[in-house]
């Protein structure tokens, strides 16, 4: 298949073949990808919790975003990078791995449900936002996401168990 | 290590892996993905939970928000999925005895864990002592963000040392 071809360059590049060489740069990679994830799931769980009105009560829900996700989004850009990183040392096998592809579809539907929320489901949130009662909407957009976070880490062990 | 320390430790590695519970997680291929899975959940509560006292300690989160109040968001939400650590941790350990307890990496996360847990304990105490313990004011803040990086520090030395046991078994 052409995109096997791609992914055989990719594995071939210089990098990818120095992590799938060198013995210590894989774990080192993994540990940070594992450290970036576990950042994100924790801070996404904290602005969840608030749409399901279940903690964080006295902190407007714009408010509370705004402190919180740019910490998930750090840690979310290095989880990709760290991914990148380790997909590239055995690209091709990663590919056709069901929890790999699994995963990416997971995080594929975080992104929509996140898109989701912030176009039509955040409604008038600085009206509703400052209450403890949150909409159908803003509920349902949390436990999509819950879900979806819990779903990508059981992938990701997932494919720590199918690989080696 | 010790050589008595090393054959005791050995002795328990035998007997708990011929236990009727150890056998039945061998031969059971879901349990130990799932059980991981489950660990790895409970340490994003309790990792992100240090970080946003952290950094508060450090005066970047919630800096408009007394200290106590930040912390009695998140201090229950460290202490509290320990126990859901420790349970699946022990499944762990159950289902490969010798890879985990005679582990370098696992011995060395044990001693972060304590050392994290000492720290936590150490601002619990600074603040019971002094409720503004830490909060933005003209004080010396030195022994707040002490702590808060040398918490942010051993937590992510414990999640690194937790993924190195698989690389050292």
């Amino acid at each position: 298949m052409e995109i096997d071809r791609t992914l055989g360059w990719l594995q071939a590049t210089p990098v990818a073949k120095a992590i799938s060489e060198n013995e210590i740069l894989f774990p080192w990679i993994e540990s940070v990808h594992v450290l970036a994830i576990v950042l994100v799931v924790g801070t996404i769980s904290i602005v969840d919790l608030r749409l399901l009105g279940v903690a964080s009560l006295d902190r407007a829900v714009s408010r509370l975003i705004r402190d919180v996700l740019p910490y998930t989004w750090g840690a979310f850009v290095i989880a990709a990078v760290t991914g990148s990183l380790m997909f590239s040392s055995d690209a091709v096998h990663y590919a056709h791995n069901f929890f790999f592809r699994g995963k990416l579809v997971l995080l594929a539907l975080a992104g929509l449900n996140m898109a989701i929320f912030h176009l039509v489901g955040i409604g008038d949130v600085a009206r509703w936002g400052k209450t403890q009662q949150t909409p159908l909407a803003a509920k349902a957009a949390a436990a999509v996401s819950l879900l979806v976070w819990v779903t990508v880490v059981a992938f990701g062990r997932g494919i720590g168990f199918t690989m080696h | 290590m010790n050589p008595t320390f090393a054959k005791s430790l050995n002795a328990i590695c035998v007997w708990i892996d011929q236990t009727a519970l150890s056998q039945a997680i061998q031969v059971t291929n879901w349990v130990v993905p799932a059980v991981q899975t489950i660990h790895i959940l409970a340490i994003a509560v309790v990792a992100s939970s240090a970080l946003m006292i952290d950094l508060r300690l450090i005066g970047v989160f919630w800096a408009d928000r007394p200290i106590k109040e930040v912390s009695s968001r998140f201090l229950p939400l460290v202490w509290w999925p320990l126990l859901i650590l420790f349970a699946t941790g022990a499944i762990m350990i159950i289902s490969e005895p010798a890879r985990s307890l005679k582990n370098p990496a696992f011995q060395l996360k044990m001693m972060l864990l304590v050392a994290a847990l000492i720290v936590t304990g150490l601002f619990q105490f600074f603040q019971r002592r002094d409720a503004a313990f830490g909060d933005l004011r003209p004080r010396p803040r030195a022994a707040a963000v002490t702590i808060a990086i040398v918490s942010m520090l051993l937590w992510s030395a414990i999640i690194f040392a937790g993924r190195w046991i698989a690389y050292y078994a």
